[in-house]
């Protein structure tokens, strides 16, 4: 990447940037059609992390579907499996698309699917989605209704090469459990770009994983509303960041109804020339939240020079009768100091870096709580770490 | 026998205006079975001979030499020099976020020994080290010198030196900041190793204390960046009366 292509206020060679908080709804359109969105420059408070060029044109209507994505769901029994019309009337209820790309998404999609799972029904067994690309452009949409009292966890898995604009919406009924895993395990051609919307019911609980590796460019926006009091919002993120590679991150929790909890955990591992991560995190505390408990995190660790950090937590409150809310960002190197110290007790460099990059992650590999997906994750993470080293 | 020798030892630090020399020649000989005392006032360059034997890219070799029965220990990586049986129980231990002590310590026992260390036997062999360095269990969870006292931090130290079993050891400051009772288990810890006769210490330190401890064979007296005065135990008694101040006029260094 050339000078010139690093986003205005964006740091280099591995230096850190913390950003201050800024207005969460500033700027906030939010619509089902791309005509509401003006193209995006670059020097909007919402695009400034991301390199325009290499979104392949979703973001300015050149870029045209051609296919070439293929998505394959397979439930378990108690699940109902549909492909749907623009016109079904469960698309659009989580949340409106709130950038130019994801109306975009919105605006051209043909075809949706839904998965849902019927109240009362506890599935023993992930619903997974394979979302597979062949090297095309596709706009995508995807929803997941969980009834009242039904439990599940469904893992979205990313791979191939593809251009990929698409909406992603959580319906979580009252009382229900849903557990979602998203994997960025993309070819490192392909471009990503989506909005997941998760629509909390009354005393429901959302845990979202994602996990993003691959992708040239990457760009998620997951967001939270409560439809009422009592729901329960757990995001952790996971990624590896490496040479040339844009992953992004940006958040938003909205807690505009009483009495909802909502906690984030994000971390990054980054290695290499032009590895660019980026974290958002919005909470908004709306006057009308009270009795909200929330708390964000991003950690980033930068394993060499030459990639970089931009980290921006930002909480807003508009009410003091809150529970709690805090929020925490930091980004460390791995430091020389830390690599003598295991150095001097007889272990090489590699075996180094790898003993703590292991050990940055473990602590929210395990907070994920889904076994299976913990080995696979670790396994990732040793790949990367492999790739880096050879 | 293992016999680390140093001779005419010079190093420098990178400092604003250029490279300051710090260690202007020293020569020491330390043979396994042996303990060596250097004692010296604050700045006389005590801590860089320490960090410069286990290879700390901070401080430059300009002259000089050290050699590990005959093997050029300048020549070797951090890594290899610890393996060559090289330790350094450091002043200032570094927390490691993210790495448990039980993981590490199998990690650095591994690479020591070039083989893992069976599980049964390495579980006890740990416990019972922990137990005698009067070390709470749940510190094996916990991550590598995070969140430790200064004195956990030390007996962390000396936990890795009972179980990594090197050639020579090399103690730098480890009496800093104890208070009497864990002075007491780290000393006692440093002569369980030593009694073995497998192990040369080399004992830095700036005060007289732990030397009631720990007897050494032989003191010696860092001043300006080399050995001022070498002697018998009774140097250290003198010292005790007198202070660095005969050695610390006219030549040390500030810092």
């Amino acid at each position: 990447m050339a000078a010139e292509t690093i986003p205005a206020g964006s740091t280099t060679d591995g230096a850190i940037q913390v950003g201050q908080p800024t207005d969460a709804r500033l700027g906030a359109i939010a619509s089902y059609d791309v005509a509401d969105f003006p193209v995006p420059h670059g020097r909007e408070e919402d695009w400034r992390f991301t390199p325009l060029e290499r979104l392949r044109g979703l973001h300015d209507g050149t870029a045209e579907a051609t296919g070439g994505v293929r998505v394959e769901v397979s439930a378990p029994e108690g699940v109902t499996v549909e492909t749907v019309d623009r016109t079904d009337p469960r698309l659009g209820k989580a949340g409106k698309p709130v950038d130019r790309v994801a109306a975009q998404a919105y605006s051209s999609f043909e075809k949706a699917s839904v998965v849902s799972v019927a109240k009362e029904t506890v599935l023993t067994e992930p619903v997974r989605i394979s979302v597979h690309g062949e090297g095309g452009t596709a706009y995508g949409h995807q929803v997941v209704e969980v009834g009242a009292f039904a439990e599940a966890v469904v893992v979205i898995d990313h791979t191939g090469d593809a251009t990929l604009a698409a909406n992603v919406e959580y319906l979580i009924g009252d009382g229900a459990k849903l557990t979602v895993v998203s994997i960025q395990d993309w070819d490192d051609t392909a471009v990503h770009a989506a909005q997941h919307t998760a629509l909390v019911g009354r005393d429901a609980t959302f845990k979202s994983v994602v996990v993003t590796f691959g992708g040239d460019l990457v760009r998620l926006h997951p967001r939270v509303v409560y439809g009422a009091p009592g729901g329960e919002a757990e995001l952790y993120g996971l990624y590896f960041t490496d040479n040339g590679q844009h992953q992004e991150h940006r958040l938003f929790i909205d807690h505009d109804t009483p009495h909802c909890r909502s906690n984030v955990a994000y971390k990054g591992a980054l290695q290499g020339k032009d590895a660019h991560a980026v974290w958002i995190g919005d909470v908004l505390i709306r006057a009308a939240a009270e009795g909200t408990d929330t708390y964000e995190l991003n950690r980033n660790l930068v394993l060499t020079d030459g990639a970089r950090v931009d980290s921006v937590p930002n909480l807003e409150i508009e009410t003091g009768e809150i529970v709690g809310a805090g929020h925490a960002s930091a980004t460390g190197r791995f430091e020389d100091e830390q690599l003598f110290y295991l150095m001097a007790r007889g272990i090489p460099a590699d075996e180094a870096r790898r003993l703590v990059v292991r050990g940055f992650f473990a602590e929210l590999v395990q907070q994920i709580g889904i076994p299976e997906l913990e080995e696979r994750l670790i396994a990732k993470i040793e790949a990367e770490l492999e790739a880096s080293v050879a | 026998m293992a016999t680390l020798e140093i001779h005419d030892l010079h190093v420098s630090v990178e400092a604003e205006g250029g490279p300051r020399e710090i260690l202007r020649g020293v020569d020491l000989t330390v043979k396994q079975g042996e303990t060596h005392a250097i004692m010296g006032p604050n700045g006389s360059g005590k801590s860089t001979l320490a960090y410069s034997l286990a290879g700390h890219p901070k401080y430059q070799v300009t002259g000089g030499t050290v050699t590990l029965d005959g093997e050029d220990v300048l020549a070797m990586s951090v890594d290899e020099r610890a393996r060559a049986g090289v330790f350094l129980a450091m002043q200032y231990p570094v927390e490691v976020p993210g790495v448990s002590v039980s993981n590490f310590l199998r990690t650095s026992a591994t690479a020591i020994r070039g083989e893992a260390p069976k599980l049964r036997t390495w579980v006890k062999e740990v416990k019972e080290a922990m137990e005698r360095l009067s070390i709470d269990p749940a510190f094996a969870e916990r991550n590598v010198n995070e969140g430790f006292s200064g004195g956990e931090k030390k007996r962390h130290e000396i936990l890795q030196l009972e179980l990594l079993k090197p050639r020579i050891a090399i103690l730098d400051e480890t009496d800093s900041g104890l208070d009497v009772d864990a002075l007491r288990v780290v000393s006692e810890g440093v002569n369980r190793v030593r009694e073995t006769g497998e192990v040369g210490t080399l004992l830095i330190t700036h005060y007289t204390r732990i030397l009631r401890y720990i007897k050494p064979d032989q003191v010696h007296v860092f001043a300006a960046g080399r050995i001022a005065e070498s002697g018998g135990p009774e140097l250290a008694d003198k010292l005790e009366e007198e202070g660095y101040e005969a050695y610390v006029k006219g030549g040390a260094t500030s810092e």
